[in-house]
């Protein structure tokens, strides 16, 4: 692991997760990257990162009841640990400071 | 519900089970399947297609389910924990373990001694390079008398020269012929060398390694001779023997070659190699020879040396060609040929005239089968004593299982106990094997040319096999365990049905004492049909005759210093020795020219049917002693013979002239002196052929037979051993007793004998360790029920009939089994190539059978009296 740094893209995830709440599930998850930022993201990539954040244990998850749909398949659900909101906070920070740090001026006329 | 719409293809949902991790499993295909259910809104097609593209995207590192290199993993780990165990209960269970090891080790041992000796027979001839492209022609001779056809591998010079001259697809043809002995004097010195007659192309085909000469040349010249190292160091000290000349009689040869040792393992054995061109040379021009002659099949030996690319059946085929237009020519006989790969040579066919040391497929099979019934036996009694003995595993099992071992887990346990087991074995095997293995060298492989030399392979051989004897005797019992349920054991262990494999214990011990009982019949057989053979009344005395072969030495000066020696009584000249296995023949007619007889012959002096004392019918002996120079004048012929030219009474025979029939010159006349009663020519293994006498002259003669008569062979054997080297320098003094040289004719006999006993041995000892193994459990596990019988009132003759009766069914069994086996293997097989044997009968069945009961017995009431006598008290106290 690279330092605790998020990637972008799990970032993304990550945030993605924590907005959905108790409705954090792989299919929900593509869905709602799709909808809120446009970027069609395949299952495949999605699963893969997912296991990532599980394996630096930024989220936990677990499998929820079955249901009729899916052929009787229980879920998996995700929420993000302390682990999780703490490097989402630090992102945040190191952003905000960065941010803050920059000039009007430079962003005039967009 | 079938409104229900149907998932994705069910083989496709089986391709992500198979690989994916079970706990990663469900959710991904969950998901997977709501892709689906949304993209049916599409078209199923394309469903369908996306399904199957996911599911074989998502076959990735982390998703994959690990291969069962982790359960191998766990086999490592608990590799300490099996050795703990196992030697544990080695140690425990004393009796049975030492039962098992011992009998494995014996059982073992015999077979490093087979794979030893299979090992070494395999590395026959593998020296030479061109190996796979030299092939040597073989010959099968059939009479017309309708006897069984002669397989020969020794062939003509004429199918040599035929194949060298007229056929191609060949680089080389080899010509050889056996025989070559001579002896070879430079200066003072002079040896003795035996070797054979080769053509020039000896080593472009042959990989035997020629240290100085000129390996193109060496052979080509007549009068050439090639020598060992060992026979040249003899001759010439340091000189280089290269280039000299040496002298055999009134012939001189060079020295041409100076060769490496012949190695051990070549399928020919030589000390000199003479160049072929010299006898070709001397028979070129000889119309009488017979030595380019078709049917002169019975000294020469033909390799040849395939072309790239060619094959053996083209060979075949020219062979058959010439065989065709041969045949022809002749109606008395028929020739054939075909060639044989060097590999198929030792081991290989079994051939009569082997140029040197034959080692045949047959004899390794029979040894080997022999050894593997040994080395099953053995199997057979840690199988059974391990299936006895489980239910005392049965509790660590049950606490494996509930732990979480798996079945084939507790089978690799229990397989590995048998293996360290076997290789425990292996080590005292390996001791004993050194102990037997001089005595195997000397009294069955010696003729072979096997000196079971160390290789290091055999290390791996030997651990290889090890293993396997381990597999296979703990197979079964692993299987038996390992299939235990854990509830059933921990729940109540007394209860648990483990005899299931009663019958096939039963079955194990029943095979184990058929073995040993054929085995030990087998000994008894054989035993009683050499001592038939060494004692069969020959229709002569052999009695206190001594054999002294004359090796070309002048009989008649020695017979003059033998005599004066007080210990010699009388004096005969023979040319061969009867009821040995040697025979000489010719063929023989009387008023008829057409009808000729096939005989076997001696040329005998005067005195041989005299000092024999053979039989006179009519007649008596020749009248005086041949003179040299001379043809023979007179025969002596058997009953048989007479009979077979017609002559009523054997007197009617005398006088008359029969003619030794020869195929150039005149036939030779003889007058019928004698007519003798019919003796044992042969030995016992054929029919009685014609035989007869014929007066013989010195160059006829081989051996001088006296009659002695001395308390002290060994002062005798000197004084007649000074004799001999006063008058011959170079070869040793050889004299036998002609009752030793009769035995000695016996001697495969007396070899299978001593295996057959050996053998014996062994299963009879393995067999009464796993009887004893068995009694031992058994009484040990009714003790309760043999004390609860004796307090109710049951005798102690009772109790050990109770406990005896079902063993002794087994021998009776094993018995009933084994007799009639026996029986015919020896009737049919083993004894019918002797024509003259002993009946089969209860004295030959019975006392091995007996011998075996009775250790049986022993061993079974050794614990059945014990188990009987011991207080019931004791037994119930703790109940």
């Amino acid at each position: 692991m690279k330092g605790t740094n998020l990637g972008e893209f799990e970032e993304i995830v990550l945030l993605t997760i924590a907005s959905l709440m108790e409705e954090a599930y792989s299919v929900n998850i593509v869905d709602e990257i799709a909808d809120v930022t446009g970027r069609k993201t395949k299952l495949g990539v999605v699963h893969a990162v997912l296991k990532r954040l599980e394996d630096k244990g930024l989220i936990t998850s677990e499998l929820g009841e079955p249901t009729k749909e899916r052929g009787g398949r229980r879920k998996r659900f995700f929420t993000v640990s302390h682990a999780g909101k703490v490097a989402l906070m630090k992102a945040k920070e190191q952003r905000d400071r960065l941010w803050g740090k920059i000039p009007e001026l430079v962003f005039q006329g967009i | 519900m079938k409104d229900e719409i149907k998932g994705p293809p069910r083989w496709m949902d089986r391709i992500i089970e198979f690989y994916c991790r079970k706990d990663l499993l469900e959710d991904l295909q969950g998901d997977l399947h709501e892709y689906y259910f949304r993209n049916l809104e599409r078209s199923r097609g394309k469903a369908n297609l996306i399904f199957f593209l996911d599911v074989l995207k998502f076959c990735r590192l982390y998703t994959i389910r690990k291969p069962k290199i982790l359960g191998q993993m766990t086999f490592f780990n608990l590799l300490g924990n099996y050795f703990k165990t196992s030697v544990r209960s080695i140690a425990r269970n004393k009796l049975f373990s030492s039962i098992n090891i011992v009998g494995l080790a014996i059982s073992m041992s015999v077979g490093l001694l087979m794979i030893t000796y299979i090992g070494e027979t395999l590395t026959f001839d593998e020296f030479h390079e061109k190996k796979d492209r030299i092939y040597r022609v073989t010959s099968t001779y059939s009479s017309i008398t309708g006897d069984d056809p002669f397989d020969l591998a020794s062939t003509s010079v004429f199918i040599g020269e035929k194949l060298r001259n007229e056929y191609s697809g060949f680089e080389k043809v080899l010509i050889m012929r056996r025989n070559f002995n001579a002896d070879i004097s430079k200066g003072e010195n002079i040896i003795n060398v035996r070797g054979h007659y080769s053509s020039p192309e000896f080593f472009d085909v042959f990989s035997f390694d020629l240290k100085s000469g000129d390996p193109k040349t060496a052979l080509v010249e007549p009068y050439s001779i090639i020598l060992t190292e060992k026979a040249a160091t003899k001759l010439f000290k340091d000189e280089d023997p290269v280039g000299q000349l040496v002298t055999s009689g009134e012939d001189t040869y060079t020295v041409t070659g100076l060769m490496a040792e012949v190695p051990h393992n070549s399928h020919m054995q030589f000390e000199a190699l003479a160049s072929m061109s010299t006898l070709e040379n001397k028979y070129r021009n000889d119309e009488n020879s017979t030595f380019f002659t078709w049917r002169s099949i019975w000294m020469n030996y033909v390799y040849v040396l395939l072309e790239e690319g060619s094959t053996p059946d083209q060979i075949n085929n020219y062979l058959t060609e010439i065989a065709v237009e041969e045949n022809a020519k002749t109606d008395r006989y028929t020739i054939t040929h075909e060639v044989e790969n060097l590999s198929e040579i030792a081991p290989g066919r079994d051939l009569s005239n082997q140029i040197g040391p034959s080692i045949t497929w047959e004899s390794i099979y029979q040894l080997l089968g022999l050894t593997l019934i040994v080395i099953l036996s053995a199997c057979f009694n840690y199988t059974n004593l391990s299936i006895a003995r489980a239910l005392r595993r049965a509790k660590e099992v049950g606490i494996r299982k509930v732990v979480g071992a798996s079945q084939s887990q507790v089978l690799t346990q229990f397989v590995f106990e048998a293996i360290l087991i076997a290789v425990l074995s292996l080590v005292i095997a390996g001791g004993l094997y050194l102990l037997i293995k001089p005595e195997f060298v000397t009294s069955v492989v010696d003729e072979e040319n096997v000196m079971m030399e160390f290789r290091w392979i055999n290390l791996v051989y030997f651990i290889v096999f090890a293993i396997s004897i381990g597999f296979i005797s703990g197979i079964l019992p692993s299987l038996v365990l390992s299939k235990l349920k854990a509830i059933s054991i921990l729940q109540d262990a007394s209860k648990l049905r483990l005899f299931k494999g009663v019958s096939l214990r039963r079955m194990l011990i029943v095979f184990q004492f058929a073995i040993s009982m054929a085995l030990i019949i087998g000994a008894t057989i054989t035993y009683r049909q050499y001592n038939f053979s060494i004692n069969y009344d020959l229709g002569f005395t052999s009695e206190n005759i001594l054999n002294l072969e004359l090796m070309g030495n002048d009989s008649q000066k020695l017979m003059t210093e033998l005599k004066k020696l007080p210990e010699v009584m009388d004096v005969s000249r023979s040319g061969m020795i009867p009821s040995t296995g040697e025979i000489w023949g010719d063929e023989l007619k009387y008023n008829d020219p057409m009808d000729s007889v096939s005989f076997y012959f001696n040329p005998v002096d005067k005195n041989y049917p005299l000092i024999h004392e053979m039989k006179f019918l009519a007649g008596g002996t020749f009248p005086y002693n041949k003179k040299e120079e001379e043809d023979p004048k007179f025969i002596i012929i058997d009953r048989s013979l007479s009979e077979r030219f017609g002559f009523s009474a054997p007197g009617d025979a005398l006088g008359e002239v029969l003619y030794l029939q020869r195929r150039i010159e005149d036939d030779i006349p003889l007058q019928v002196v004698g007519v003798i009663e019919n003796y044992q020519y042969q030995n016992l293994s054929s029919d009685a052929e014609p035989t007869a006498l014929i007066h013989g002259g010195e160059d006829d003669f081989q051996y001088i037979n006296m009659v002695v008569s001395s308390t002290d062979i060994i002062g005798m054997m000197t004084k007649m051993e000074k004799i001999w080297t006063g008058i011959e320098k170079l070869h040793p003094f050889k004299a036998e007793f002609m009752n030793d040289q009769i035995q000695d004719s016996y001697a495969h006999y007396r070899v299978l004998f001593r295996i057959f006993t050996f053998l014996a041995i062994l299963a009879i000892a393995i067999s009464t360790m796993g009887l004893l193994g068995m009694a031992v459990f058994t009484t040990e596990t009714r003790i309760k029920e043999v004390s609860i019988r004796k307090v109710l009132g049951a005798s102690e003759k009772n109790l050990v009939m109770i406990l005896s009766r079902s063993f002794m069914l087994m021998l009776f069994i094993s018995a009933v089994i084994a007799i009639p086996f026996t029986y015919y293997l020896f009737a049919e097989h083993i004894l019918s190539e002797f024509k003259k044997r002993i009946d089969i009968g209860p004295m030959e069945l019975l006392p091995g059978v007996i011998l075996i009961f009775l250790i049986g017995f022993l061993t079974i009431s050794w614990q059945t009296v014990k188990a009987a006598k011991a207080n019931p008290a004791d037994m119930l106290r703790d109940e």
